[in-house]
């Protein structure tokens, strides 16, 4: 098993990254003078075409969780993890294209707490936007300590560099040109990605015989692991039991935990997605934000997947090739229970495209690989700013500031969220085990946020009193089943089963599936009790923000082909034969 | 001004291609002969190849922005 060489960049291959860097701030500071009120600093003044905020849909979404993370999981999972694609983002794209979208954009909220304001009360808007922050920063971090991690380990960069470079470089362009240039550089970022991974999945596939080697090196792999000879290259195989599947899930768990809740949670209520498309020139603009994001989505997993399996297939489940392994503490390669040896599946992608890169192209590949550091990073704060500005700052603090003051305001609120962001980086390289139960906090924070955005949009009847508790009852429901419960393995603490245990899962996948129906559920009946017994607001207050009081958008002028509904039905059908496809 | 009337993304867009490529496309080239360097990649020059793939990419991104210009 191969430990990590570190690799000495090239010439060429800095000149093509301060190549990309200046062309990321020359657009911030290009859009510098064009950012006068805080409407375009803060919302792109609403301008912005439908391609470009569609793009920036995905891209706001294409950190270093989705590059690397889903290259590590094609290396772990095979295909099935396109399921987190077909199955956890498609529909939501789709549903929130076509229903909540209206509400969104129509109601003329600036921010996703700010429409919980406008249909529910202060208190569920206030809840939503601090836990929304909080979360987001500490995000940020995670992904600029994985960002800085990472360099040093490739390419022996300095932790401490990385990690300011990056920050400083995100500011300028944010602090500049505000969502704007957040926007423009996502979509910058979403083409160096796809122009720097589709070369290497070409590549890597030359290099492994094309579909028919890799399925056949795959099978060898499923074997070792006692899977299905087809468990990697087919996403449905084996999902009628979590036995006999790599996920480790059973297919109700996964349709309804990830499909669900969790998806629609994350794309229909996330304003950091949200934001891109609120951002648009008009309502059908915004309408087909989410749908033109969802074909290169549904592609997706053929760009940063597929690494992850070729990397497995140059490997094999018993180790000895490019992915290298797991180190312990004394630089030993980390053992499992069976004495195995534990696989870097993080390290799939990065060491495919050391392998498979000469210099130059080694260069395109490692800036395609900061881009995605860069538009998560971006995404966040542009994200937090907002939601400082107007849901915290102008709500609590400083109600009737002049413009001026609050576009300073969101400037000044830039340089503390990358100032949050560096602190949670290196409180994340501290305490490692910190950051574990923040994220898990969030995950209960999450899964409960679609039912209440549900119920709101399209039951007229919920109430603010409803929603707050329901959102509550839901965390607290996803606290619960996740301290009865424990996947295979584990022993009680972090993974679960801290006050008891009730039952036990098949993998930490199924766990938080159902920790997630447990939540949705939870919330959802919490709300509605909640609801009958308070007093609802007149339906002239809810004109606009619930479904049946809301006009629907006319598309009567429209032609057939050109309407949200038609694309969003193509958009399915593809999404339909992906997954017939790779049955 | 909107924001979005201060600049056409699709120029920086195939500014930086056509750069890019330029500069791949150019080490190709330069570093043609030397069979060692592309065993990496199969024996392919890929520096060359994609090189002109991101090159005439970004001269399309650059005629699609002159239409919209033209178009007003």
């Amino acid at each position: 098993m191969d430990l990590v060489p570190v690799i000495h960049l090239s010439a060429i291959d800095y000149a093509v990254m301060a190549m990309y860097f200046v062309f990321v701030l020359g657009i911030g500071f290009a859009l510098r003078r064009s950012t006068k009120s805080s409407s375009d600093f803060f919302q792109s003044g609403r301008s912005l075409p439908p391609w470009v905020t569609g793009l920036a849909f995905l891209s706001a979404n294409l950190g270093a969780q989705e590059v690397i993370g889903m290259g590590a999981s094609g290396a772990k999972y095979g295909i099935a993890t396109a399921h987190f694609y077909w199955i956890g983002a498609i529909p939501a794209m789709v549903f929130v294209a076509l229903f909540m979208m209206p509400f969104y954009y129509g109601s003329r909220a600036r921010s996703v707490p700010e429409y919980l304001k406008l249909r529910f009360d202060e208190k569920t808007r206030t809840l939503n936007a601090l836990s929304f922050a909080a979360m987001t920063i500490f995000s940020s971090g995670i992904s600029m300590y994985a960002m800085g991690k990472l360099f040093n380990l490739l390419l022996g960069w300095s932790f401490d560099v990385s990690v300011l470079v990056s920050a400083v470089i995100v500011l300028a362009y944010v602090f500049a040109g505000g969502l704007t240039s957040a926007i423009y550089n996502e979509v910058l970022q979403f083409f160096m990605i796809a122009f720097g991974f589709a070369p290497l999945v070409f590549l890597g596939l030359r290099s492994v015989g094309g579909w028919a080697g890799l399925t056949a090196r795959l099978t060898e792999a499923a074997a070792t692991k006692g899977l299905a000879p087809g468990a990697y290259t087919h996403a449905w195989q084996g999902m009628t039991s979590a036995a006999t599947n790599p996920l480790g899930v059973e297919w109700f768990g996964l349709v309804m935990g990830l499909g669900f809740v969790l998806s629609f949670g994350y794309w229909c209520t996330d304003f950091l997605v949200v934001q891109r498309a609120m951002a648009a020139d008009s309502m059908i603009a915004a309408r087909r934000t989410p749908l033109i994001a969802a074909v290169p989505k549904m592609l997706f997993p053929f760009l940063v997947i597929l690494p992850g399996m070729i990397a497995l297939a140059l490997t094999g489940a018993a180790g000895g090739g490019i992915i290298p392994a797991k180190l312990a503490a004394d630089g030993a390669p980390l053992l499992d229970a069976a004495g195995r040896v534990v696989m870097d599946f993080d390290l799939a992608t990065p060491m495919l495209l050391i392998k498979l890169f000469p210099e130059g192209m080694l260069g395109l590949g490692l800036t395609a690989l900061l881009a995605s550091f860069l538009s998560g990073m971006a995404g966040n704060v542009t994200a937090v700013n907002t939601l400082w500005a107007y849901d915290i700052y102008q709500s609590h603090i400083k109600k009737d500031g002049s413009d001026a003051h609050y576009l300073w305001m969101g400037r000044a609120a830039t340089v503390g969220g990358i100032l949050l962001s560096i602190a949670a980086a290196y409180v994340a390289g501290a305490f490692n085990n910190i950051m574990e139960v923040l994220q898990l906090v969030f995950a209960f924070v999450n899964a409960p946020l679609f039912a209440t955005f549900a119920l709101g949009m399209f039951w007229k009847r919920t109430t603010g009193h409803g929603a707050f508790w329901g959102l509550a009852a839901g965390m607290s429901g996803a606290l619960l089943h996740h301290g009865f419960t424990l996947p295979n393995g584990s022993v009680p603490g972090i993974k679960g089963g801290f006050f008891g245990l009730l039952h036990t899962y098949p993998s930490e996948m199924a766990q938080t599936f159902w920790t997630a129906i447990v939540a949705f559920m939870t919330c959802v009946i919490i709300s509605i009790a909640i609801s009958l017994v308070t007093t609802p607001r007149q339906d002239i207050e809810l004109k606009g923000l619930v479904y049946s009081l809301t006009d629907k958008p006319q598309d009567q002028g429209i032609p057939f082909f050109k309407r949200p509904v038609t694309f969003a039905a193509a958009v399915l059908a593809a999404t339909i034969a992906l997954n017939l496809i790779f049955l | 001004m909107s924001a979005e009337g201060s600049l056409d993304l699709r120029l920086p867009i195939g500014w930086l291609f056509v750069t890019l490529g330029i500069m791949l496309a150019g080490y190709g080239l330069a570093t043609g002969g030397n069979a060692a360097m592309y065993e990496k990649s199969g024996g392919m020059n890929i520096n060359l190849i994609w090189g002109v793939v991101m090159l005439l990419t970004g001269v399309v991104f650059l005629l699609l922005a002159k239409r919209g210009a033209a178009k007003g």
